[in-house]
């Protein structure tokens, strides 16, 4: 359990990898079947196929061996508490008191006292409008805008900008996040010396919404900046000399070459983007989920209702919700890799 | 600034010309206000550490290092940077061994149910998130009675690092020809000597890259341990500079500033330092 803001986005070299690697094992893994009782002698006397050179490297049970120590810590710590989180949505879980010693089986209660929860429905719609504004709007539009404009430049304006991006990006969370705080202060933030007049108004109390989207937005571009920057590079050069010849204007260009050759990227993007807004808790740092849960994204609720109240059989049904959307989000990102794989 | 024109200009079309100069403006404007956007909020980090009076607003600093004497005078300071030190090495080693392992049997042998291992890694990668799990995570640890320990840290940063490292190194793993190892069992070697001495010196590039990237996630992450840690003694930086500025009354500012530009200093000279000799892109789908 890592991401709670940065982390995560390096991910999405995971599970391209992973696909390519699948694509690459996908054939031999019937092959598997085959040469499995070849497998139970030690030394296969022909090696012919792939898969008895890979018997010959290194041994069945020394394989294992090396496998189980990342398993095993995989398996405890990361995979179980996801799994465990449904059992526990389904008790009256509580950290102190009597349900505390004997937490009881609740069915689904605590699903339908989350539905019926105004807070929570008003959290779900927070944090839609935050993925969609700052995520899929915000991070991807500027990230691609600068993409697409880099294309063009060499030179220290473009490396000035990477730079400041890519920075905003790794600087750790809890810093950020006062900068921002510092930033947007009534009296004596810079925003408001910036503008002309005097301004002193509290931009975390009066527009706190917005103010998240915008931290978001500066937090987060990198990445699809990075990975649009990497989309836009696969285009042959070739393509957009012709359109530029046959005198298509920059936007015919984008429309019609551009996009339709990085729709996949866009695509994957979006999922990954999504996924990770949506499972975002750095806004916490920054607001608390206040003002009057103005900005309580299901992150901050979670950790409200199960460590601010102490309702941790409530807090882990929000927690499964949180990971069926995941699972949902997931799924259609893995079915759209598989479909492209079979147009390649 | 070297911009090739966007529009291509019709040396005899006034209309033409002026499009082209409009959108070269545009641009200019549009430039300078992102730069603007991401440098502006920034650049308290710059200034008021270094400021005999920090305020929250951007000023040229009277110049002073005493800022940072504060941070050092102070022990929850100095503590929780050596605790996010000791919580991102440890974490990053055993997450680099278990890899090395891992990456290495996976990539090499078939071992029974290995295709499942890998897209059930690769689903819960996607789907489980710190966020999303803090409340099991909390009780599996306090179950464990590593409630307020190090040690419940590093088990749930470490696992929940791998699975993406894994897959980073799998690939790296995947693309070294097993010639040499081949040769190294001939000559009798053992499959412990051969990760050690033949594939380990050869992946180290995919090493490095896993962790320099779990040390940076680590070193950053804020949630795992402002959920499992109880005494302030035990905090890394990422809370104790939280529990600074979100303290009752006004933040002390010179120890926030100098503080939080020592916790950030490190991840910022690896980037400048990948970038400058690697390169930092997404390359074949790694970032290198």
């Amino acid at each position: 359990m890592t991401n709670d803001d940065g982390r995560h986005r390096d991910e999405a070299v995971a599970p391209d990898n992973t696909t390519d690697d699948q694509r690459q094992v996908a054939p031999t893994g019937e092959g598997a079947v085959q040469a499995a009782p070849a497998d139970q002698g030690t030394v296969t006397p022909e090696p012919v196929r792939d898969d008895a050179a890979e018997v010959a490297v290194i041994s069945k049970p020394a394989a294992i061996g090396f496998v189980a120590p990342a398993i095993g810590l995989i398996g405890l710590f990361m995979m179980f508490p996801a799994v465990w989180a449904l059992y526990l949505g389904f008790t009256n879980y509580r950290l102190t008191g009597t349900a505390a010693r004997e937490p009881e089986f609740v069915g689904t209660d605590n699903f339908t006292r989350a539905l019926d929860d105004p807070l929570f429905t008003s959290s779900l719609w927070v944090t839609l409008i935050f993925v969609a504004a700052s995520g899929v709007l915000g991070q991807m539009g500027l990230g691609f805008t600068l993409a697409w404009l880099f294309r063009r430049w060499r030179g220290w304006t473009r490396r000035t900008i990477e730079v400041l991006v890519i920075i905003s990006w790794i600087i750790p969370g809890s810093v950020v996040a006062f900068l921002w705080r510092a930033f947007l202060d009534g009296s004596d933030g810079t925003l408001n010396a910036m503008i002309p007049g005097d301004v002193t108004t509290e931009w975390l109390l009066r527009q706190p919404l917005l103010a998240i989207i915008i931290f978001n937005i500066w937090r987060g571009t990198a990445f699809s900046m990075l990975l649009f920057d990497a989309a836009l590079n696969t285009i042959p050069p070739s393509h957009l000399e012709t359109a530029k010849v046959s005198g298509a204007s920059a936007w015919q260009t984008l429309r019609d070459i551009v996009l339709p050759s990085v729709r996949g990227h866009i695509l994957t993007t979006v999922l990954l983007v999504s996924m990770w807004t949506f499972n975002l808790f750095t806004p916490f740092l920054l607001t608390g989920g206040g003002p009057n849960f103005q900005t309580e994204v299901m992150a901050i609720y979670v950790y409200r209702v199960a460590f601010g109240q102490g309702q941790l059989g409530f807090g882990s049904a929000v927690s499964a919700i949180m990971l069926l959307i995941n699972l949902i989000i997931a799924l259609v990102y893995f079915r759209m890799l598989r479909e492209r794989r079979k147009k390649a | 600034m070297k911009v090739t024109s966007a529009v291509r200009v019709e040396d005899n079309d006034p209309a033409g010309t002026i499009k082209a100069v409009l959108s070269r403006v545009g641009l200019y404007v549009f430039t300078v206000f992102i730069g603007l956007f991401f440098a502006v909020p920034m650049l308290w980090l710059l200034s008021a550490p270094f400021d005999a009076s920090p305020g929250l607003g951007v000023s040229w600093p009277s110049f002073t290092l005493d800022n940072f004497r504060g941070v050092f005078e102070n022990p929850r300071a100095v503590t929780s940077l050596w605790n996010s030190l000791f919580l991102s090495v440890v974490s990053t080693v055993l997450v680099v061994i278990a890899c090395a392992f891992a990456g290495y049997a996976l990539s090499r042998v078939r071992i029974p149910g290995r295709n499942l291992i890998l897209y059930s890694l690769m689903l819960f990668s996607a789907v489980v998130s710190g966020t999303a799990t803090m409340v099991p995570t909390f009780l599996l640890i306090y179950e464990l009675g590593l409630i307020n320990t190090h040690t419940g840290v590093i088990l749930i940063l470490t696992g929940g690092m791998l699975p993406t490292a894994l897959f980073i190194l799998k690939d790296f793993m995947d693309s070294v020809p097993r010639s040499y190892e081949e040769s190294a069992q001939v000559a009798g070697a053992s499959s412990f000597q051969i990760l050690k001495d033949i594939v380990v010196p050869v992946v180290r590039p995919g090493l490095a890259v896993i962790a320099v990237w779990a040390l940076v996630n680590i070193w950053g992450d804020f949630l795992t341990p402002f959920i499992l840690l109880r005494s302030a003694e035990l905090y890394p930086a990422a809370v104790v500079i939280y529990n600074f500025y979100n303290e009752a009354g006004d933040p002390n500012l010179s120890l926030v500033s100098a503080f939080a530009f020592l916790y950030s200093i490190p991840v910022v000279l690896m980037y400048l330092f990948v970038n400058a000799r690697y390169g930092f892109r997404f390359h074949g789908g790694i970032k290198r």
